[in-house]
């Protein structure tokens, strides 16, 4: 347990933490927006790097790789939000169906491969595990994600200060009264689930990129890293009064730590194939808290509830 | 302005729970007219202001509103004719979003949403002016939160909000049933002042009879989803609680009026 190692990989966690906070983002937008659980990612965070990577094998700029990557995911969460209005089906069901679905289109996408290398040497890549350290600043891997969290973050800051971002918040808040509004709750929430797929398969193109492979099974318990990172932002960050942008910010931060302490906990023995039971845990256990907090230590209720005047 | 024709409602058909909350209703509004609607649990009341709202379909009849038949109109569509403010004051607002926020949200009622900016400067000080006609302070407080208010702040400001953008219709679903005496008989008087600044054409159900009483120029009582007394002008000014409660007792059959409605 040589902490030298532990410091080794820290900057690998952390780069990785925040392609994952790109993807956390676009969960924030379902789950904490809209308040809709959407399991699509699971799919999307494989279909983005499927695309991405496919696209750049075949001879396409990263940049025309990583919009066709966007737009797939938007095309995936397209297909959720139609499920869940026009078809009436439960929201967490509609996901399940469309990220089942999309396990075949993947492989379809991927030529019929469970995965698909991509050579950083040979393809202009935008990111990459092998310059996390010891290359000019602009080219390091952290940097890049940063960047794109600082642009998504801008435009999604924007976005939601317009007349229809409003009124996709509203449809989260209150449908019913966003429909005696005018608002068209459906449509709200359509354009919702497609941003936030759109977001999750980005980070998927950048996420394959890093790694040098898209995998059919990159989106595997996706949702639960997404919600731990929205989670721990809240938790950690929570206490600090911030407008939407530092809100996102804080979710892309959750990611980071999360991936640090992951780092933390495979240096102090835990083995690699445990990850996905030590993370459904911490979720589990930070959603319950707030329940189980509010039922045995509940103190008198300060705002909503059944509020009489 | 409004103009209801024969609409008929089964809930839950063909089930055990099947109950008809319309049968045959049928109501015209003329412009201005402020109406209070009684009646007694279950009566069809709330019914008939959601099938105006088009929260659901109706199985038969037609709904007119200015004219324009919104019969087959979904819900988000018909709201840019109506202002609606609801029993629940949970309902009416948006918790999470600010006072200003929501709004901006009902300043839109009835237009298209783009990417314009959700909210302008100008509209916010036109917001602080209007705020200020509720007399509650909520002028001070443009950036909060709106589940951090009151019942009554969170009626009080839906019913601003309903008619910030001037409606055809206003519904009002005994909305200040859920307040104390004292608030509710604030929001009342304002809902008496933006009515009559207005001259809005209002629906306003009541399980109040003095209220009802007091209130707009014409009342109307409902029983088994049809109206079976409609009464305004100088006879209605004249009308006691006690007619009402007679005719109620007369409409139902003997059976006494409910305790909510013997309340005053
Ligand atoms: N969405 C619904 N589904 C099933 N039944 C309903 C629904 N809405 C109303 N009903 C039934 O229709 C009947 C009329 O209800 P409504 O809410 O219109 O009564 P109301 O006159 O508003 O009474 P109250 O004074 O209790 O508010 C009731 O029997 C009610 O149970
Ligand atoms: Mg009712």
């Amino acid at each position: 347990m040589e902490i030298v190692k532990l410091f080794n990989a820290l900057p690998g966690a952390c780069a990785q933490g925040f392609i994952w906070g790109i993807m956390a983002i676009g969960v924030y937008i379902t789950y904490k927006v809209l308040d809709l659980a959407d399991l699509t990612v699971d799919g999307t965070m494989a279909t983005g790097g499927a695309v991405c990577i496919l696209m750049m094998l075949n001879g396409h700029s990263v940049f025309v790789a990583l919009l066709v990557a966007f737009l797939a995911g938007m095309l995936a969460g397209l297909v959720t939000g139609i499920l869940h209005t026009a078809m009436g089906i439960p929201a967490i069901l509609a996901g399940i169906l469309t990220q089942l679905g999309l396990y075949s289109i993947n492989l379809r996408i991927m030529e019929g491969k469970a995965n698909q290398a991509i050579s950083v040497d040979k393809y202009n890549l935008l990111i990459s595990l092998r310059w996390v350290k010891g290359v000019p600043f602009y080219k390091n891997a952290i940097f890049t994600a940063v960047l794109f969290i600082m642009v998504i973050i801008a435009i999604l800051y924007w976005f939601f200060g317009t007349e229809l971002g409003c009124s996709i918040r509203a449809t989260g808040s209150n449908p019913h009264m966003s429909r005696a509004q005018g608002i068209n709750t459906n449509l709200c929430k359509i354009i919702g689930l497609m941003l936030s797929n759109g977001i999750v398969a980005l980070s998927s193109g950048l996420c394959a990129q890093y790694q040098g492979f898209s995998d059919v099974n990159a989106g595997r318990g996706a949702i639960v890293i997404g919600l731990a990172a929205v989670i721990i932002g809240q938790v950690v960050f929570g206490k600090i009064r911030g407008n939407f942008a530092f809100k996102l910010l804080a979710v892309s931060f959750g990611a980071v730590i999360y991936y640090m302490v992951l780092q933390v906990v495979l240096w102090l023995g835990l083995e690699s194939n445990d990850l996905k039971l030590f993370s459904a845990i911490i979720v589990a256990v930070f959603l319950a808290i707030p329940y189980l907090k509010g039922k045995y230590f509940a103190k008198p209720v300060k705002k909503g509830g059944a509020s009489r005047a | 302005m409004l103009k209801i024709e024969e609409i008929w409602k089964t809930f839950n058909p063909g089930t055990v729970n099947e109950k008809t909350a319309l049968s045959g209703l049928t109501l015209e509004l003329k412009e201005g007219d402020f109406v209070t609607v009684i009646g007694g649990n279950g009566a069809g009341k709330s019914t008939m202001l959601n099938a105006v709202a088009g929260v659901w379909k109706v199985d038969e009849g037609k709904i007119f509103i200015d004219g324009v038949n919104v019969t087959g109109l979904a819900e988000h569509k018909r709201a840019a004719y109506l202002g609606r403010v609801f029993q629940d004051p949970m309902t009416g607002t948006a918790a999470n979003m600010q006072i200003q926020e929501n709004l901006a949200l009902a300043l839109r009622r009835g237009k298209l949403r783009g990417l314009r900016i959700g909210i302008t400067r100008e509209e916010r000080e036109e917001y602080q002016e209007k705020l200020k006609i509720l007399e509650l302070g909520l002028e001070d407080r443009m950036t909060s939160k709106v589940g951090l208010l009151s019942g009554g702040q969170r009626q009080a400001l839906t019913l601003l909000m309903a008619t910030l953008k001037k409606p055809k219709l206003l519904l009002l679903d005994e909305h200040t049933a859920a307040l104390d005496p004292k608030t509710a008989a604030k929001v009342l008087e304002a809902t008496d002042r933006i009515v009559g600044k207005d001259n809005l054409t209002t629906l306003m159900i009541t399980h109040n009879m003095k209220d009802a009483i007091i209130h707009g120029n014409r009342l109307i009582m409902m029983h088994g989803g049809r109206i079976i007394y409609d009464v305004s002008g100088d006879e209605k000014k004249k009308l006691k609680v006690a007619d009402l409660l007679a005719k109620f007792e007369q409409a139902s059959g003997g059976e006494f009026a409910n305790d909510r409605m013997m309340l005053t």
